[in-house]
C-alpha cells in the first residue's frame, strides 16, 4: 500500500504494521502538534492569549506513538502538558486554538484554556490542571469500561513529577487488583518542572515502579515514534485481553521550558542542545525516507499542509465568539436552575 | 466585695438613662452619699450619689453613654481590694457601642441623629415606625440596651390613637426648602424630644376649650404694696419676702380649686381623679425650654412660703436640677407671660391634668363705672380645660372663682 | 406505614437504585462482606455481587478519581467514606475534579456520582472520626450537598441523589443510623434544595440541620410549655440552599437562629445569617440572628466534653429563649 516502494525486509514492526499513508498522517499529527504550539506561543507572545501554557516540543514522537493505536472509543487522561495527547486523538486544532482564544468556538467554550482541553466526542477526558489529577480518573474510566464489557483501554499520560504524587500509587495499586484496561503512559521529560528526575526519586525509572503494582514496566525511547508505539501497542494488547495494566515509560525531552515563566536555570545548553538533536520529527523523516514510505517532496507537502491548518486555525479562533460575562456561572450544574 | 454601682430607676417610665457625667474618675476615692454620677433622663438631669466608701474602679458606662436601668455602670472596691475585671460582657459590653455613635456622628450635622445618640431599634420596629408614622425618638425601647423592638412600636400606636398622618419631616428635607449656610443646625435633645413629644400628644388627643376672664388687679397691686412694706428684716437687713404677683397668682389659682373640687380633677382614661389638694404647677422658661414644677398643697401655704419656694424651684430649674418628684403629679398649671407684654393667649394642658391657666400682662385702661371712665389695673386670664373631665360649667366657676380672689385678696383669708 | 431505621432506609434506596439501572455500582471501604462500617450496605454484597459491591483498598483519593472516571465513562458511582472526616484525604479528586469537570469542559461532560459521608460527633470517636465538613463542600461550586435527617428523607434524597446528572454528596449523621421512622417502600424521591418546615411556629424561626433538627424539635417542645411557639426548619440540603422558605418564615417569625453542629465560625449558619439580612426579611427582624454551632474546637474524646463541644437542646431552649424574650 506504499506509495514509494517497498519496506526493508529487515524494518521494526512499527513500519510495517501501518501503511505508508497511516505513517504519513502521524508525521503529519506530529508537525500539526509542533506548529501548533509553535504558533500558540507566537499568538502568546503578541498578547493574542492570555494566561499560560506548558509546551512539549520534542516530545511529540511519544503523544503519536501512544495514541496512533487507539480507537475512537478509547479514552485518554491527559496532562497540563497535553496539547500532544489531543492532537493525537483526534481533536482539531482550529478548535483547540479557539479556546486558547477563550472563544465559545472551543473546546471548552472558554471555560478551561489550555490546561484543561477536552474532546469527549473523541475519547478524551481532558488535560488535568492538577499533577497526578488524571491518574485515577483514567482508572475509574477503565472500571466502566469493565463494568460495560467493552474491550476498549483507558490511557493515561502523566509525567515523571506525577510519579510521586499519591494518586500515583494509589491509582496503579487499584488498577492492578481490579485487572483493568488502564495503560498508564509517563512522559518522563527529566524534570518536574525544575527538579531533575534524580533528585526526586530514589530508582532510576519511573517503570520500575510498576513492579510494587505487580505490573509490567516497560521502558521505550520517547523520541522515537516506532519505539513507543511498539511498546504501547503490546500494552493495549495486554489491556484487552484483560490482563490488566501496564505501565509505560517513555523518555523524552521538552525543549522549551515548563511554562512560559520559566527562565531555564537548572539546565545547560549543551543539553537542550542534544536532545535538539535527537528531535523526534526529523528522526521520523529520515526512518520514513530510508524505509523508502515516503519522499522528500511529500515531507514537504505534509508540513505545508500542517503549516497551512495551522495559520487557519489560528484565524478561525480570532474570528470567534467571545463569552458573554452574564453567563459566567452557566454549566456549572446540568440543571441550571440549581 | 466590690459594691456595684448602679444606674438607677430615676423617673417612673424610665428604661434607660443617659451618664451626663461623671463626678469621679477610675480609681478615685470616694465617699458614701457624696455625688458620684449624673443622670439626664428626658425631662432632668440627676445626681447620683455612691453608694459605699471605697475606690472607684471598673466605669463600664462612660459619659455620654446609655445603660438601662439597673445595670451596672461601676464598681466601688474597698482600699486594697483586688480588682476584677469589669463584669459580665452582658454589661460591660453593652454601653460600650454606643460610646462611638456621638463622636461619629456629632461632626456630620445633617446626619438624621443629630443629637448624636440614635435610638437603637430593630428592623422591623424601624419599618414599623416608618409606616405608622411615629418617631423612633419618641418611643422607649424595651430591649437589650434600650432597643426599641416591634411590641414598642405597637405600644406606642396604641398609645396614640391618632397618631401623626404625615411621616415626621427629616432634617434634610427640611434642610432642603433652605439656602444651605442659612441655617444652623440645632441638635433635639432629651428635653426637647419630651416635650415635642408630649406637647404634640395632647394638642392631638385631649379635647380643649378655652375660657377667658378680666381681672381688676388694683386691690391687689394695692395689698401687694403694703405687704412688701411690711415685711420684716431677716438676718442681713434684707426683707423676709417680695411678692410678685405671680404669687398671689398660685396662691388665687389654689385657692379657687378649694372653692370649685370639681375642677381639681386629672384625667385617668377609665377613671377622673379628684384631688384633696391644690398642687399647681408653674412654667418655668429655661435655656432651651421650659420646666413645669409643682407647688403642692398651695391652700395651706402663706403668700410669704409661695413665694419663697417658687424662687427655689425656678433656680433649680435653671440649673435642671429638678428632682421628678419636684415636677410631676400637679393638678393644674400656670403659664404666665406677663412680663413679656403678653396681654392673652392659650396655654396646651399638660396631661393627665385638666387645666391651665394662661395669663397675660398687667393694663391700666378706662373702665365704665356707673357711666363714668374710670382708671383700672387689669389682666387677662384663658384658663384651658380638658373637656373629658371639665365640662364649661365647672371651667367658668373656677375661673370665677379665681378672679373673686384676684379682684379681692383679703378672700384668701377667709 | 412500616418503619425503617436511617441505615436500612439507605441501604433500601441503594438496592432500589440497583435494580433500577444497571450503571449504579457502590464503592467504598468495608462495604462488602463486612456490610459496611455502620452496617449500611449490611448484605447488599450477598444480593448483588462483589462486582457492584466493590470494596475498595484503602486509598480515598484514588477512589474519590476511580468514581470521577466511572462517571465520565457512564456509570453511576455511589462512593461510601468510611468516616466524613476523610474526605480530606480526597478533596483534590472532590474538589478539582468532580466539582469543576463539567464547568472546565464547557458543559459537554456531566459527573453523575454519589458520595456519602458518615458524619457527626457523639460516638466517643474523638478529633478525626467525628468532624462535620459539610459546610466545607457546600463551598465549592459544582456540588450539590444534601444533610438528610430522617429515614424517610434519607432515601428519597438518596434517590434523587443517584438520579442527579452532577456529583452529590450525602452527610448523614452517624446518631441518625439507628432511628426509626416511616419509610414508603416503593422508590421516591425528595428533590434536592427544597427545605421542609418541620414545625409550625409562631414566635421564632429556627433552621437547623441534621440531627440538630431533632433536638430543636425537642427544645421547640419545652418551650411550647413556656409559650414559646418555635418553628423549626430542616435545611436538608446545604447547596444549593432554599433561602425563599427561610425568608417566608422569618418574615412571619421575625426571629431567627440557626443551629448546626459544624464548627460556628464559617458554618452553615453565617451564610444563612447573611442571606437573610441580604434580603426582604431583614425588614422583619426583630432581634438579631442567634448561631448555635460547633465550639471552636476540635471534637474531644472525654463524653460530657464531646457533649459541650455541640449545641445540645437545653442550650438551644436557653438560646431561643433569650432570643424571643428579647434578652439578645
Amino acid at each position: 500500500m506504499n506509495a514509494v516502494g517497498k519496506i526493508k525486509p529487515n524494518a521494526r514492526p512499527f513500519y510495517q504494521k501501518y501503511s505508508a499513508g497511516q505513517l504519513k498522517e502521524a508525521l503529519r499529527k506530529m508537525y500539526l502538534i509542533r506548529r501548533f504550539e509553535e504558533g500558540a506561543e507566537e499568538a502568546y507572545m503578541r498578547g493574542l492569549i492570555h494566561g499560560t501554557m506548558h509546551l512539549s516540543i520534542g516530545q511529540e514522537g511519544s503523544a503519536v506513538g501512544a495514541t496512533m493505536a487507539l480507537r475512537n472509543s478509547d479514552y485518554i487522561t491527559s496532562t497540563h502538558r497535553g496539547h500532544g495527547h489531543c492532537i493525537g486523538k483526534g481533536a482539531d486544532p482550529k478548535l483547540m486554538f479557539a479556546e486558547f482564544f477563550g472563544k465559545e468556538e472551543g473546546y471548552c467554550r472558554g471555560r478551561g484554556g489550555s490546561m484543561h482541553i477536552a474532546d469527549v466526542a473523541t475519547g478524551n477526558l481532558g488535560a488535568n490542571g492538577i499533577v497526578g489529577g488524571g491518574l485515577p480518573i483514567a482508572v475509574g474510566a477503565a472500571l466502566a469500561i469493565k463494568k460495560q464489557k467493552r474491550d476498549d483501554v483507558a490511557m493515561c499520560f502523566f509525567g515523571d513529577g506525577a510519579s510521586n504524587e499519591g494518586a500515583f500509587h494509589e491509582a496503579l495499586n487499584m488498577a492492578a487488583v481490579w485487572k483493568l484496561p488502564v495503560v498508564f503512559v509517563c512522559e518522563n521529560n527529566k524534570y518536574g518542572m525544575s527538579v531533575p528526575t534524580e533528585r526526586s526519586m530514589a530508582v532510576a525509572n519511573v517503570a520500575d515502579r510498576a513492579s510494587a503494582y505487580g505490573m509490567p514496566g516497560v521502558i521505550a525511547d520517547g523520541n522515537s515514534i516506532a519505539d513507543v508505539e511498539e511498546a504501547i501497542d503490546e500494552a493495549i494488547a495486554r489491556a484487552r485481553r484483560g490482563d490488566g495494566p501496564t505501565l509505560v515509560e517513555c523518555k523524552t525531552y521538552r525543549t522549551r521550558g515548563h511554562s512560559r515563566s520559566d527562565r531555564n536555570r537548572y539546565r545547560t545548553r549543551e543539553e537542550i542542545e542534544e536532545w535538539k538533536a535527537r528531535d523526534p520529527i526529523p528522526h521520523f523523516e529520515a526512518e520514513l525516507m530510508a524505509h523508502g514510505l515516503a519522499t522528500e517532496a511529500e515531507v514537504n507537502a505534509i508540513r505545508n499542509s500542517a503549516e497551512a491548518e495551522i495559520a487557519a486555525g489560528i484565524e478561525f479562533a480570532r474570528l470567534g465568539t467571545d463569552p458573554n460575562p452574564a453567563e459566567v456561572t452557566r454549566d456549572v450544574y446540568s440543571n441550571e436552575a440549581a | 466585695m466590690a459594691v456595684e454601682v448602679i444606674l438607677p430607676r430615676v423617673d417612673m417610665d424610665m428604661a434607660t438613662g443617659k451618664i451626663s457625667k461623671w463626678h469621679h474618675k477610675d480609681g478615685d476615692k470616694v465617699a458614701k452619699g457624696a455625688a458620684l454620677f449624673e443622670i439626664e433622663t428626658d425631662k432632668a438631669a440627676m445626681e447620683i450619689d455612691a453608694p459605699a466608701d471605697g475606690i472607684l474602679r471598673n466605669i463600664v458606662v462612660s459619659e455620654g453613654c446609655t445603660a438601662p436601668v439597673g445595670s451596672a455602670v461601676a464598681w466601688i472596691y474597698a482600699e486594697g481590694e483586688a480588682v476584677s475585671a469589669p463584669a459580665p460582657a452582658k454589661v460591660a459590653a453593652a454601653p460600650v457601642a454606643p460610646a462611638a455613635t456621638p463622636a461619629a456622628a456629632a461632626p456630620v450635622a445633617s446626619a438624621p441623629a443629630a443629637n448624636g445618640e440614635a435610638p437603637r431599634a430593630t428592623p422591623l420596629a424601624r419599618r414599623m415606625a416608618r409606616q405608622a408614622g411615629l418617631t423612633l425618638s419618641a418611643i422607649a425601647g424595651s430591649g437589650p440596651r434600650g432597643r426599641i423592638v416591634a411590641a414598642d412600636v405597637r405600644g406606642a400606636g396604641e398609645a396614640k390613637p391618632a397618631p401623626v398622618a404625615a411621616p415626621a419631616p427629616s432634617t434634610g428635607s427640611v434642610q432642603n426648602l433652605h439656602v444651605p449656610g442659612s441655617f444652623e443646625v440645632i441638635p433635639v435633645d432629651g428635653m426637647r424630644r419630651t416635650i415635642a413629644a408630649r406637647l404634640t400628644e395632647s394638642k392631638q388627643t385631649v379635647p380643649h376649650f378655652y375660657l377667658s376672664v378680666t381681672c381688676t388687679l388694683d386691690t391687689l397691686l394695692a395689698t401687694r404694696e403694703r405687704l412688701n412694706a411690711s415685711a420684716p428684716k431677716g438676718a442681713g437687713g434684707k426683707p423676709l419676702w417680695k411678692l410678685s404677683i405671680n404669687d398671689f397668682i398660685i396662691k388665687a389659682m389654689g385657692a379657687a380649686l378649694q372653692k370649685v373640687p370639681a375642677a381639681n380633677v386629672t384625667w385617668a382614661g377609665d377613671s377622673i381623679l379628684r384631688h384633696k389638694s391644690s398642687d399647681v404647677g408653674v412654667a418655668v422658661a429655661v435655656e432651651g425650654g421650659l420646666f413645669t414644677p409643682v407647688l403642692r398643697a398651695v391652700e395651706t401655704k402663706t403668700l410669704a412660703a409661695i413665694s419663697a419656694e417658687m424662687k427655689e424651684l425656678a433656680a433649680k430649674s435653671r440649673a435642671r436640677k429638678l428632682q421628678p418628684s419636684e415636677y410631676q403629679g400637679g393638678t393644674t398649671a400656670i403659664s404666665n407671660l406677663g412680663m413679656y407684654g403678653i396681654e392673652q393667649f392659650t396655654a396646651i394642658i399638660n396631661p393627665p391634668q385638666a387645666t391651665i391657666l394662661a395669663v397675660g400682662t398687667a393694663v391700666e385702661r378706662f373702665v365704665p363705672v356707673n357711666g363714668q371712665p374710670v382708671l383700672a389695673t387689669q389682666m387677662t386670664a384663658t384658663l384651658s380645660c380638658d373637656h373629658r373631665a371639665v365640662d364649661g360649667a365647672v371651667g367658668a366657676e373656677l375661673l370665677q372663682a379665681f378672679r373673686s380672689l384676684i379682684e379681692e385678696p383679703l378672700l384668701m383669708l377667709a | 406505614m412500616r418503619e425503617l431505621t436511617y441505615a436500612q432506609a439507605i441501604q433500601e434506596a441503594l438496592a432500589q437504585a440497583m435494580d433500577a439501572d444497571p450503571a449504579v455500582f457502590l464503592m467504598g471501604e468495608d462495604i462488602g462482606v463486612y456490610g459496611g462500617a455502620f452496617q449500611v450496605t449490611g448484605d447488599l454484597v450477598h444480593r448483588y455481587g462483589e462486582e457492584r459491591v466493590m470494596d475498595a483498598p484503602i486509598s480515598e483519593l484514588g477512589q474519590a478519581g476511580v468514581a470521577v472516571g466511572a462517571a465520565l465513562a457512564g456509570c453511576k458511582p455511589v462512593l461510601e467514606f468510611q468516616f466524613s472526616d476523610f474526605a480530606t484525604l480526597a478533596m483534590e479528586q472532590i474538589v478539582n475534579q468532580a466539582a469543576k469537570l463539567r464547568y472546565m469542559l464547557g458543559g459537554k461532560v456531566n459527573v453523575p456520582l454519589v458520595m456519602r459521608f458518615p458524619a457527626g460527633s457523639g460516638t466517643g470517636a474523638a478529633a478525626q472520626h467525628s468532624q462535620s465538613l459539610d459546610a466545607w463542600l457546600a463551598h465549592v461550586p459544582g456540588l450539590k450537598v444534601v444533610q438528610p435527617s430522617t429515614p424517610a428523607d434519607v432515601k428519597g434524597m438518596l434517590l434523587a441523589a443517584i438520579d442527579d446528572p452532577d456529583p452529590v454528596m450525602v452527610f448523614e449523621h452517624k446518631l441518625l443510623y439507628k432511628m426509626k421512622g416511616e419509610v414508603p417502600e416503593e422508590p421516591y424521591r425528595i428533590p434536592i434544595g427544597k427545605a421542609h418546615v418541620a414545625r409550625k411556629g409562631r414566635d421564632v424561626t429556627v433552621v437547623a440541620t441534621s440531627i440538630m433538627v431533632h433536638k430543636s424539635l425537642e427544645a421547640a417542645e419545652t418551650l411550647a410549655a413556656e409559650g414559646i411557639d418555635v418553628e423549626v426548619i430542616d435545611l436538608r440540603t446545604l447547596r444549593p440552599i432554599d433561602t425563599a422558605t427561610i425568608i417566608g418564615s422569618v418574615k412571619k417569625t421575625s426571629r431567627m437562629a440557626c443551629v448546626y453542629e459544624g464548627v460556628k465560625t464559617l458554618g452553615i449558619g453565617a451564610e444563612i445569617s447573611a442571606r437573610i439580612a441580604e434580603s426582604e426579611a431583614f425588614d422583619y427582624l426583630d432581634a438579631p440572628i442567634l448561631r448555635l454551632g460547633g465550639a471552636e474546637s476540635p471534637i474531644p474524646y472525654n463524653p460530657e466534653l464531646e457533649k459541650a463541644a455541640v449545641p445540645q437542646a437545653p442550650g438551644i431552649v436557653e438560646g431561643l429563649r433569650n432570643l424571643v424574650r428579647g434578652r439578645l
